[in-house]
């Protein structure tokens, strides 16, 4: 909660914090704590309701309410027709949600964890990416992947894998990671209502943390545009790009650096894929330099992309350091808690390498 | 002098193995062996199946208690453990389903190879891996089966390959197994389970192709406990006649909760294997007590009713005590012994599992390579590099 505070004031946002009472409200109410896994449920409950052919599902998502509690209620709400449980066979249901796109409905198909989608990665890529164009613009396909992503805790080397990459990688995929609340909710909203294919990357360490979610937040109409990254800090020094979980590890970063004077603009991409290049260069062109950081591992990863794009284009005349990586060890993940802590990026590792990148 | 004498004999006794437990009644008192009726399986391409009447004893029957219980026990305590945050992540407990493990060991070599999916610490335990090591995994320690690198979905050891968590993966891994034991004409085979949930992956199909054209020696088994997580055989699959399922493969359907039936079963298909008459399917109807895993309750989707019947009228270890103590095979005190052996057992190794160092900070990036040179690894920034042995 500390955490969010933080990140209202320190983005300069007005926000009254109002924790809604039963009591008598006067004022309008204003912001309210909703977890992740809350505004995800929104999300999906919304969309479900205002579009027909939307439709959800996945292993365990109907009578189950989702293996993560994501979608909770839901099949109740709307039933068997609008809510699947399959069995287990990703590359199967995977296709079959494909084709069900590309006959006009608009499904979201779940993956328990993206580990599992990819005994449906040719689904995904060769049936949903890249149709549209083999098609030359006859057929699109909206629909979208989601599940969450990436490490969790103690789930050892199958089930802790980052895909961002890997699916950002090809072209005919929208590609989109949101951290908080507010962009799980309108980031999920904007890929359901986008005509393309969509792989939504959720966290499951994220699914359980609240965040104030403002009133513009809570309404159904409340979208958060793909392609778009948001600067979560303002800071002067150096530009610390992120996604996902690591965003918050970036928030805490710049809070202890703050006390030492140096300033941290920390941007959160939101969107892998089309990545907002013009959010960083403008703050690598502000601040001259750049830390990225990711959870996966370090090669030709998400943030090798970013340091090649700065490379391409004018922020790389302004750069005072060479940019740094921040990732996961490049190492399968391990189980135990005191290899598996120091396999992933924690903050000291992003101080440090903040540090390094201003030589101080 | 006779308790005295058992005294000293039983403190001689071997962990697993058939251990003789001499009680304060002579060997005069026991039945050396008894026959005993078993279920017929159902049976699918087959004009014969396994026996119905089969031989057991009483060596064998205290064997498999000892197994049994020793399952059973370490996987409550493994709960335990859970329950105490001192086991964290995905702990997919076996109890309910101890007969299957046994049954099919009871049959096979352990020069035979197995492969199971994720609930698979009662497999690692017999195919040779022991009760503290299997532990001190849960609890990710050095001292662990696989170096605290693995934990609970990612045991293994010699002629056994996990411990799989990708769900139906391990079914072409084990014809690959059978391909090799053909490849070197050593006469053995491979036992590939999987659940019923994972029966309705397409890559199961595939390998049964291949393993039906090539003739592979391999025992496919299906542990059907009824559910797949949260949803039922009913919601899950159009047959869920899963020993059918193999089409032109022989299949057999076989009560999993009788350890002697799993036995004969098992047999039975070697036999068909070593003959080199190909694979063969084995549908094993059994049950876990556990939700899937331990963030499962398990309530949710069954009845506590159900499970509490099953628990009194299909528990393997007591169908097992049933039959040795009517047939005159053991007494109650000898099998209450095992038991107290059992349990200090499991203690023992839990104290070794929560007292056991954690892996050294050194071991991170080893083991990515094998017979490789020493090689550096990026650790989580450019500055920090880290040194990988094979």
């Amino acid at each position: 909660m500390a955490l969010s505070v933080k990140s209202v004031l320190s983005s300069g946002r007005n926000a009254v914090l109002v924790l809604r009472r039963r009591a008598f409200h006067r004022s309008a109410p204003a912001a309210v704590q909703v977890t992740v896994r809350d505004a995800l449920n929104q999300a999906l409950d919304e969309e479900l309701e205002r579009d027909e052919r939307v439709f959800l599902l996945g292993e365990e998502v109907a009578q189950y309410d989702g293996a993560y509690k994501v979608s909770r209620g839901l099949w109740k709400k709307y039933g068997d027709k609008r809510v699947i449980d399959t069995p287990i066979s990703e590359m199967g249901f995977t296709g079959i949600a494909v084709g069900a796109a590309m006959a006009g409905l608009r499904p979201i198909c779940e993956f328990m964890t993206f580990n599992f989608s990819m005994q449906a990665i040719d689904q995904v890529i060769n049936s949903a990416a890249k149709t549209y164009y083999m098609s030359g613009g006859l057929q699109a396909v909206p629909i979208v992947f989601r599940g969450p992503n990436g490490a969790s805790a103690g789930v050892a080397a199958q089930h802790s894998q980052c895909f961002a990459a890997w699916y950002a990688h090809c072209p005919g995929l929208k590609v989109v990671s949101p951290w908080n609340s507010e962009d799980a909710k309108g980031l999920l909203k904007s890929a359901i209502r986008d005509d393309n294919p969509v792989v939504f990357l959720e966290n499951e360490l994220m699914y359980g943390v609240p965040f104030e979610m403002s009133d513009e937040a809570q309404s159904k109409d409340f979208t958060v545009p793909i392609g778009k990254a948001k600067v979560e800090r303002q800071g002067s020094h150096v530009t610390l790009v992120s996604h996902s979980r690591y965003v918050g590890h970036c928030l805490d970063a710049a809070a202890v650096l703050a006390k030492e004077g140096i300033e941290c603009e920390v941007i959160n991409l939101r969107t892998i894929r089309p990545m907002d290049v013009e959010s960083i260069e403008a703050s690598v062109m502000k601040t001259n330099h750049l830390v990225t950081v990711e959870g996966g591992w370090p090669q030709f990863g998400v943030g090798a992309e970013i340091c090649a794009r700065i490379m391409e284009g004018p922020a790389f005349n302004y750069l005072d350091a060479p940019a740094t990586r921040v990732t996961g060890v490049d190492i399968p993940m391990p189980y135990a808690k005191i290899l598996e802590d120091n396999s992933v990026p924690q903050i000291k590792d992003i101080i440090f390498s903040i540090k390094k990148t201003l030589n101080v | 002098m006779l308790s005295l004498f058992c005294n000293v004999l039983r403190t001689g006794a071997q962990k697993n193995g058939a251990a003789v437990v001499v009680s304060a009644r002579t060997y005069a008192d026991f039945t050396t062996q008894a026959t005993f009726e078993i279920k017929k399986c159902d049976l699918h391409k087959l004009d014969v199946g396994p026996a119905t009447e089969v031989v057991m004893t009483r060596d064998e029957g205290l064997q498999y208690y000892r197994t049994l219980q020793t399952i059973r026990r370490m996987e409550l305590k493994a709960d335990q453990l859970y329950k105490q945050k001192i086991i964290r992540g995905f702990c997919h407990l076996y109890d309910g389903q101890e007969a299957c493990a046994v049954g099919i060991e009871a049959a096979i070599n352990l020069s035979d190879h197995l492969i199971t999916a994720y609930r698979a610490h009662g497999y690692t335990l017999t195919r040779g891996g022991t009760v503290k090591e299997i532990m001190a995994e849960l609890t990710g320690r050095r001292g662990g089966i696989a170096k605290g690198k693995g934990g609970s979905m990612h045991m293994y050891c010699k002629h056994f390959y996990g411990g799989n968590g990708i769900v139906g993966a391990q079914v072409p891994l084990g014809a690959g197994v059978a391909l090799a034991c053909n490849y070197l004409g050593n006469k053995q085979l491979c036992v590939c389970l999987y659940g019923d949930g994972a029966a309705n992956q397409g890559q199961i199909f595939e390998t049964y192709n291949m393993a039906a054209l090539w003739k592979l020696p391999v025992i496919f088994i299906c542990e059907n406990n009824r559910y797949g997580m949260g949803t039922s055989v009913e919601r899950a699959a159009a047959s869920t006649d899963y020993y059918k399922r193999g089409d032109y493969i022989p299949g057999l359907r076989v009560d999993g909760m009788d350890v002697l039936c799993v036995r004969e079963a098992t047999r039975f298909a070697a036999d068909m294997c070593r003959a080199g008459k190909g694979p063969v399917l084995m549908e094993l109807q059994t049950y876990r007590y556990h939700g899937h895993s331990m963030s499962d309750p398990g309530v949710s989707y069954r009845t506590r009713e159900e499970i509490q019947e099953v628990r009194s009228k299909s528990d393997p270890i007591s169908l097992l005590k049933d039959r040795m103590l009517s047939n005159n095979m053991a007494s109650v005190e000898e099998l209450k012994e095992i038991d107290v052996e059992v349990r200090k057992e499991i203690e023992d190794a839990a104290q070794f599992a929560t007292t056991d160092p954690e892996p050294p900070l050194e071991e991170l990036c080893n083991h990515i390579f094998h017979n490789d040179p020493p090689l550096e690894v990026r650790g989580t920034n450019p500055w920090t590099k880290l040194k990988s042995i094979s």
